[in-house]
């Protein structure tokens, strides 16, 4: 593997775990991330962070890796909201609210331990807004079994998932069991979650989840290039979040390097902005409304 | 169940029989009853709740029902029927989806099938004669979110027809529509029906567009259904039974209406002889 940036950052292996997990959280995230966007479920991906959030502060507090709370926890928490009633419209921002406010809650019981317990310092940092460069190596095998997982379940689920993102109504009168379906999705963006959770904290992973879809659909029209183009923007977010991070030590008369989170969801703002100017660019240009044949049903045009 | 079957060989389309749906604790539908014979434009007529789209549900397989049974081709309905296509009444696209005319209408053939398995030149051939067939074929490649509603209920009668079904569910189609875009779908509806050689079950409160292409009629009112041709449902006898009230049903230069609430005791006389009123 050859590297286009600077020689220097390559030779720490903190940074190479980190590029490499990276890779992956973000591809992963930005496959999920397009079907939560379109599924209009952001709220629900985002009570789910802090369903991972109090997975890992127990975890933490119990000496377990992060990562196994952060996922475990997800999960349960996608099946508490299926059983609240997240398939139904009114019901799902009841669901995600009780959700959320139980999970924070939670969260901040097993912070509190940790610090008072004095083994931890710094729990609140490395479970709220991660810490990727103190991931281990050894976690790698993990992240690539739960992320082929994740990849795998969006692969089998496809074309139905998408239908009933579009419509639930026209997937179910074609036969696809909308129900499992979501339930399926959802276990899959908790797994998704608790995955960027490592890379930029519970609290922050939907940003990476929603920020480089929601970019994309900005500005390409089929969904095929909707994934692709969300993939690159959540994998030079994190790649760029990364090697800034790693670089501001050396910016700052104080040495103290920003954290990743940061670097990540300003890379990530960034991208927004930009494809929403792109789009607005491209739309002046061809607003021009091409006159119709007189057809009497083609009033609005939106 | 096979016994019927043998016993009463049929070529009947759809036959939904003794029907009842119960939602919520309440009645919805009750003793239902009617059919669709292979290629006939049916009108599944009755106001806004009365229970329209429940019955579509019931026909699709996915409403569960107290009583009676629905048959496709003399067969028990099975969850994975494909013969039926579908329209529902509204549905409300994301402007920002990233999902164009073409990808809609080709999902109508694979949007059920699980894996990644890819699209096959005959099926992309399919979904180009499906757009044409509905006049899509204009704006097959710009998103279905930024259409307008008659193009975007275009789109929604080519997804459900690119899997040839022998039966398509239509609710509502007309609503919210001008009269001219009516005039239009319908003419459009009907010539692609027949084109495909599909059976139609449209819904619609309001029945006059309709009465130039319909073969029969399926009147809903009360939780129960009138069936027939438009001449032997639509006749005050019968849709006051079917009301449970009295209701006037009056023809005017080949359009019909149906008033109600005039006093029982005024139109007694009237309601004896609906020869006066039914040509």
């Amino acid at each position: 593997m050859h590297w286009i940036f600077e020689p220097g950052l390559l030779a720490n292996s903190s940074v190479r775990t980190a590029l490499f997990i990276g890779l992956i959280v973000a591809v992963v995230s930005s496959c999920v991330g397009i079907f939560t966007v379109m599924r209009a479920q952001s709220f629900a991906g985002h009570a789910l962070t802090d369903v991972a959030a109090a997975g890992g502060a127990g975890a933490f507090y119990a000496g377990f890796a992060p990562l196994l709370g952060f996922v475990g926890a997800g999960v349960l928490g996608a099946g508490a909201m299926d059983a609240i009633g997240v398939q139904r419209v009114k019901g799902r921002d009841i669901a995600t609210g009780v959700v959320l406010g139980a999970s924070t809650g939670l969260a901040a019981l097993f912070l509190y331990l940790s610090a008072t317990s004095g083994t931890a310092t710094g729990s609140t940092q490395l479970i709220l807004f991660g810490s990727i460069f103190t991931v281990q190596a050894s976690t790698v095998p993990e992240v690539i079994g739960l992320s082929a997982m994740v990849l795998v379940a969006l692969g089998v689920l496809a074309r139905p998932l998408l239908l009933s993102s579009i419509s639930p109504e026209l997937a179910a009168a074609r036969g696809v069991r909308v129900h499992v379906v979501s339930l399926i999705f959802i276990v899959v963006l908790a797994v998704s979650v608790g995955l960027s959770a490592i890379v930029i904290g519970s609290i922050l992973s939907t940003a990476l989840l929603i920020g480089p879809p929601a970019s994309a659909l900005k500005v390409v029209h089929r969904f095929v290039n909707a994934l692709a183009l969300s993939g690159v923007f959540g994998v030079s977010a994190t790649w760029m979040g990364i090697i800034f991070s790693y670089d501001s030590f050396y910016w700052l008369p104080s040495h103290r390097g920003l954290p990743v989170s940061f670097c990540v969801v300003a890379v990530v703002v960034v991208q927004f902005a930009l494809a929403s100017a792109v789009r607005r660019f491209v739309r002046r240009r061809i607003t021009v409304p091409p006159i119709e044949h007189g057809r009497d049903d083609q009033i609005g045009w939106h | 169940m096979a016994r019927d079957v043998e016993a009463e060989p049929t070529d009947r389309l759809l036959e939904v029989d003794d029907v009842g749906v119960v939602l919520g604790g309440r009645q919805i539908l009750s003793d239902v009853n009617f059919r669709v014979d292979p290629g006939e434009f049916t009108g599944l007529i009755g106001s806004n709740g009365s229970g329209k789209t429940t019955l579509f549900r019931v026909i699709l397989g996915l409403q569960h029902i107290v009583r009676g049974q629905v048959r496709v081709h003399g067969q028990p309905l099975t969850p994975s029927n494909r013969s039926i296509g579908y329209v529902p009444q509204k549905v409300l696209f994301d402007p920002d989806m990233p999902v164009r005319t073409r990808d809609l209408v080709a999902l109508g053939v694979d949007g059920q099938r699980y894996g990644l398995r890819r699209r096959t030149r005959v099926m992309h051939e399919a979904v180009e004669e499906m757009l044409v067939a509905v006049e899509a074929d204009g704006f097959a490649d710009r998103r279905v979110g930024g259409l307008s509603g008659g193009e975007q209920q275009r789109v929604l009668l080519a997804h459900a027809l690119v899997s040839r079904p022998e039966l398509l569910l239509l609710d509502e189609p007309l609503a919210n529509l001008d009269p001219g875009s009516v005039q239009e779908i319908i003419s459009l509806l009907h010539r692609v029906a027949k084109n495909q050689r599909v059976a139609v079950l449209l819904s619609a409160h309001e029945m006059n567009p309709l009465l130039p292409v319909m073969d029969r009629v399926v009147y809903v009112a009360n939780g129960r259904v009138a069936s027939g041709t438009t001449d032997e449902v639509v006749r005050t006898d019968v849709l006051s039974a079917l009301y449970g009230h009295h209701v006037d049903v009056l023809r005017v230069h080949g359009r019909v209406l149906v008033v109600a609430g005039v006093e029982q005791s005024n139109v007694a006389d009237v309601a004896d002889h609906p020869e006066l009123v039914v040509e």
